[in-house]
């Protein structure tokens, strides 16, 4: 059981336990390596939270490497993130980050503020670096529900570890550019909730339609990008039933064009 | 010149369990006892931001009593193990029973090698999947383990109220009557308001974090019904 003198203890902190202990991740990459790159994502701020949306397709190269891939996931309670950059690495920073925020709530007793989460990815995506300086960058999106503040917010991040706070909306990935332009076009200040869904998915719908190593809702094997809303109440997936019927209503209308 | 005394290990050790029960008997008592849907928790505890009992993994819970300091190090080195192992391994490799045995290990370590024993006894509750692989693991100062079945009483005055709820225990009780039940065992022939309690369940049925705790309103509505 580890055990440590007050001058060597790691507090609440999970990665400086791991290392501690000898079990930290190496972020040593040698040479130039394809790993399978994962692609579009969204978040955006509505009346009660945030929404945040995924596609589900992992590319490795022109090669479609996973069709099922979640890279929109629960944080904690309050808050999530989405991934964009080279799976390996991007899942591994994910797992410790959901640890580290489950360590810290059960050692202090008390969860970290929203501001403290999102500095806490930030020194994960610095610690990335050296794999990011051979082509294994993350860039993670965080979006969560500020108890302290009552409202949503929403963090993106570069490779560096610098984190930039986003007022209404934030995409990342290699379809941002077609999804942030459908999202900047039908933004509104306090959308409501079914709005809020209806935009994120319109925009992926958007990216995956220009973007090939974006995935669309497949719906010859039933998979539906990942979609949830945070809000008060804390996290919740929306059930692929819902979404059937939102990307209905979008096809129907391109459909009509 | 003088002689150091001689003083038998049976002394020592019998000073040292002294010197430990004492402590321990100061502390108000913490009551852990099975209902339908899990594990209840309930501890005489006036600071609501002190705890005995915690979370420290999925299914597991922990709860201590006697010296806060002592039993609070516990509680972290027991997160801080459980992490790890779930990062290691998988989140289901994590179990009460191995966590019990290190804690026993560094408690008969300590009973049998330092100056002082840890004037604690803690308990590690796991729920299980059914009601039937649910565990309690009560340990004591010197590391001795009890594996307990239906409840478990941990503290000062730990034989009165373990009486107490030997005659009022029902085997699949709703989590109202085990909150009362393990309340009128701490109190005896006083009145406990609901101030002086704190109250967490390891529920099965409430996802994959089990452990919640129960705020002044839903104890004092357990209380009432």
């Amino acid at each position: 059981m580890p055990m440590f003198t007050p001058g060597t203890d790691p507090g609440s902190s999970f990665p400086e336990l791991l290392k501690r202990v000898g079990l930290a991740p190496a972020v040593d990459f040698t040479g130039d390596v394809s790993v399978p790159h994962a692609t579009t994502c969204v978040a955006l701020r509505f009346a009660d939270g945030v929404v945040m949306a995924g596609d589900r397709r992992a590319t490795s190269g022109n090669l479609i490497s996973h069709r099922g891939m979640e890279k929109v996931v629960q944080a904690d309670q309050h808050s999530g993130v989405a991934i964009a950059g080279a799976a390996g690495p991007a899942m591994e920073m994910i797992k410790l980050f959901q640890l580290q925020l489950e360590h810290y709530e059960k050692v202090e007793g008390s969860s970290l503020s929203l501001e403290g989460k999102a500095n806490q990815l930030s020194m994960m995506v610095r610690g990335n670096l050296p794999a990011a300086m051979q082509g294994m960058v993350v860039v993670p999106i965080f979006a969560g529900y500020d108890l302290r503040r009552a409202n949503g917010r929403l963090f993106t991040y570069d490779v560096t570890g610098g984190r930039y706070e986003e007022h209404d909306y934030v995409a990342t990935g290699s379809g941002m550019l077609h999804a942030g332009t459908v999202v900047k076009m039908g933004w509104r200040d306090s959308l409501d909730r079914s709005a809020a869904v209806a935009l994120a998915c319109r925009s992926l719908w958007e990216a995956a339609d220009a973007d090939s190593a974006t995935g669309g809702p497949d719906l010859l094997r039933g998979i539906y990008p990942v979609v949830a809303t945070i809000t008060d109440d804390g996290w919740q997936r929306l059930a692929d039933e819902e979404l059937v019927a939102v990307f209905e209503t979008i096809a129907s209308e391109v459909r009509g064009r | 010149m003088s002689q150091p005394f001689y003083v038998s290990p049976e002394q020592v050790m019998k000073d040292r369990a002294d010197y430990a029960r004492k402590g321990i008997a100061r502390g108000r008592a913490l009551v852990a006892v099975r209902y339908d849907d899990g594990i209840a928790l309930v501890a005489e505890n006036p600071s609501s931001t002190l705890r005995k009992i915690s979370e420290i993994y999925d299914r597991l819970a922990f709860a201590g009593v006697g010296k806060y300091n002592e039993f609070d190090q516990l509680r972290v080195a027991g997160v801080r193990a459980a992490d790890l192992k779930g990062f290691q391994y998988s989140r289901d490799d994590v179990d009460a029973r191995s966590l019990a045995n290190n804690y026993a290990q560094i408690l008969g370590q300590i009973f049998t090698h330092e100056m002082k024993p840890m004037e604690v006894e803690i308990l590690v509750a796991e729920v299980g999947v059914t009601p039937d692989t649910d565990q309690l693991f009560h340990i004591l100062y010197d590391g001795t383990v009890f594996d307990e079945r239906k409840y478990t009483v941990l503290g000062g005055d730990a034989e009165a109220i373990g009486a107490r709820m030997k005659a009022s225990f029902a085997e699949g009780q709703p989590l109202a009557a085990a909150v009362q039940e393990a309340t009128k065992a701490l109190a005896g022939d006083r009145t406990l308001a609901v101030g002086d309690l704190e109250v967490a369940v390891l529920s099965r049925s409430n996802g994959r974090r089990c452990f919640r705790r129960l705020t002044d309103d839903v104890v004092s509505a357990a209380l009432d019904s």
